[in-house]
């Protein structure tokens, strides 16, 4: 039986159990979501948190936190909605900046051995203050492209489950099955043996920051497609909710401990339960301590789980 | 006029005794508020107005249901989901106080394309298909000004404190007052801090710019800001200028206080939380059958020297200055807008 369930497998079972139940709670609750309009309703809006969850994921991998990814994919966002419709090369320019830098930002943290929070948290008042000075007011216009994607009715499964399985595949193979993927998740399990192998970890780290930025571009891009326009704080809380989302996922803080199928699961769980509190009508006021009550559940029965887990190994 | 009423009546009568005649009625129809938040006094005050008059309203069977919903943090990107979700559970009309006036456009656009009717108000929306009920904003910036010029014909230096920045209502305010110092160019706005709306922030804003500033007779605001401007005058030991109030419970207390030691004089300007009330009027309206402007106005309320005592008296601790809006209210602002 252990030999059958890996520890990964797992780890993958309980939130993806979680979801199950949100989502059985949620038909049954509304059983106007059971249909191809209502899963898109449900879920559409949890494409962009999914990327950015992969997007810290990635800075999680290599034992760093992302404190920017809110203010990152609001200025993202910003870009979108006016560079990157206006005048299409200018907007990858400054698409292609932007990656630059955050491969600069994993360098620098490396060089310099910076913590990853404070170099990160400076960051983000530049990512907002940026945003801010591209749309002082909300607005802009998303590019019709995107606009297309995003409301695309594609037969039988909505565009937003598709989008979340390309997602969650993609990233599984880039980190789970790829060489550069063990390698990333080496510099976050032991760096220094991974170095010792003769990799380069400063190349490695910036390589990391640099994925994590295209997969932010990638969420920033995605919202303002569904948003049809952009505001400098329109993705603030990205932040947390990426973090959430990767530790919900099973993911851990250290280690190289990271599950892209899971961060996926972990961003659409956090999405459902909004849904889930909102058909529930709970009052405003308690919607707060009840979200979290949701997250704290799902975080116990990690907790529960890894202690097994221990057990098992010391069996 | 007579001839349509006894026609009202009759259709009125049509509906009772035949319930399954499609005649424009709206008992069975249910109407949500979609709020981005309900961290401060005047949003408390809203959401308060808000039960307080649908409840009535529900009732008296006027509605079916008229549900507040609030998000659990004031994100755009949450109030999307939220209208999302509000489509899902099959509401009639949405009325909604937005988070940002684009970034909702894409949720609002599937709510219209359901077939729901969208009402935005105070945070309106852009998408062409949902119904605003817009402040002035830029009148409530540019009044100020007006005021203190009338007050001090001379003129001289003022202060501005600011909301949120990167908020709409931040930038069309500001816009109206310094449209309001080009009209009346002995004014001249020699600060500017950003007091978020509220008292402890503005009191800390302010605080830290007075030392730089010449002598100031005039703070212009937003609301929500006043008190702690004055709190920190008094502390500095300047000279009070006249600070421009926002209807909140704790300025007009302040307000009264000074005018009864010192014949302190100011105004006070914001819009009045029931705003909601009329959201959910002009909704219901719209889902009357009527025919109603895309874009609505709704007037800002102001407090005077002289109604300053009667405004304090009915507003309560901790609160804001408030009016509540009947059906026959929103009637006329449909009216009027046409």
């Amino acid at each position: 039986m252990r030999k059958i369930l890996s520890s990964d497998t797992i780890r993958l079972l309980i939130p993806a159990l979680s979801l199950t139940i949100l989502l059985i709670s949620v038909f049954y609750l509304q059983p106007r979501a059971m249909s191809y309009t209502g899963l898109n309703l449900l879920f559409n809006l949890s494409v962009p948190i999914a990327l950015a969850t992969i997007a810290q994921m990635l800075i999680m991998t290599v034992n760093d936190l992302d404190l920017s990814m809110g203010t990152f994919v609001s200025f993202i966002a910003c870009v979108a909605a006016t560079f990157l419709q206006a005048t299409p090369v200018l907007g990858i320019l400054i698409l292609a900046a932007a990656v630059a830098t955050y491969a600069a930002m994993g360098v620098l943290i490396h060089v310099r051995n910076l913590p990853s929070i404070v170099v990160t948290l400076g960051m983000s008042f530049v990512w907002g203050g940026l945003a801010v000075l591209i749309l002082p007011a909300p607005g802009g216009q998303a590019p019709e492209w995107i606009r297309a994607v995003m409301i695309s009715k594609p037969p039988f499964v909505p565009m937003a489950i598709i989008a979340s399985i390309t997602i969650a595949v993609v990233s599984h193979f880039l980190i789970m099955r790829s060489s550069f993927g063990v390698i990333l998740r080496g510099v976050g399990g032991n760096a220094r043996s991974v170095e010792r192998a003769g990799w380069s970890i400063i190349r490695a780290r910036a390589a990391t920051y640099a994925l994590a930025a295209v997969f932010a571009i990638l969420a920033g891009i995605s919202l303002v497609g569904l948003t049809t326009a952009a505001d400098a704080n329109i993705a603030l809380r990205y932040t947390l909710l990426s973090i959430a989302g990767v530790i919900l996922g099973g993911g851990e803080f250290t280690g190289g401990r990271v599950s892209p199928i899971g961060a996926v699961i972990g961003a659409l769980t956090l999405t459902l339960a909004g849904s889930f509190l909102s058909f529930l009508r709970i009052s405003p006021d308690w919607q707060i301590g009840a979200q979290g009550a949701i997250l704290i559940v799902v975080l116990g029965l990690r907790l529960l789980l890894n202690r097994l887990e221990r057990r098992e190994k010391r069996a | 006029m007579k001839f349509r009423k006894m026609l009202l009546a009759s259709a009125a009568l049509a509906c009772v005794a035949m319930p399954i005649q499609a005649m424009a009625d709206t008992a069975a129809k249910k109407i949500a508020l979609s709020n981005n938040y309900a961290g401060n006094s005047w949003r408390q005050a809203m959401l308060t107005s808000w039960e307080k008059v649908t409840g009535e309203a529900v009732k008296a069977g006027v509605v079916a249901a008229a549900d507040p919903f609030t998000t659990a943090e004031n994100q755009a990107t949450e109030q999307a989901a939220q209208i999302q979700n509000m489509i899902l559970q099959g509401y009639d009309a949405i009325v909604i106080n937005a988070a940002s006036p684009t970034a909702l456009n894409g949720a609002v656009k599937e709510a219209c394309d359901a077939g729901i009717t969208v009402v935005s108000f105070d945070g309106i929306v852009t998408e062409p298909c949902a119904w605003r009920i817009a402040v002035d904003f830029k009148e409530m910036g540019r009044s100020q000004v007006e005021y203190l010029s009338k007050k001090i014909p001379a003129g001289g230096n003022l202060l501005e404190i600011r909301g949120l920045a990167g908020v709409f209502v931040d930038d069309e305010i500001s816009a109206g007052i310094h449209a309001g110092v080009a009209q009346f160019p002995q004014f001249k706005i020699v600060g500017s801090v950003h007091g978020d709306w509220a008292q402890d922030v503005a009191q800390k804003a302010v605080a830290g710019i007075l030392p730089s500033l010449p002598e100031v007779i005039g703070v212009v605001t937003q609301g929500g800001d006043g008190y702690g401007a004055a709190q920190a005058f008094d502390a500095a030991k300047r000279p009070m200028p006249t600070i421009v109030m926002g209807n909140r419970q704790d300025e007009l207390k302040w307000w009264k206080e000074q005018k009864e030691a010192n014949g302190y004089e100011t105004m006070s300007v914001s819009i009045a939380p029931g705003v909601s009330t009329l959201a959910f009027w002009v909704a219901q309206q719209i889902l009357d059958g009527k025919e109603v402007k895309k874009d609505l106005v709704v007037p800002f309320l102001s407090i005077s020297q002289d109604t300053l005592d009667a405004s304090f008296a009915s507003t309560q601790e901790g609160g804001v200055a408030n009016v509540e809006y009947s059906q026959a209210d929103a009637e006329k602002v449909i009216a009027e807008a046409k």
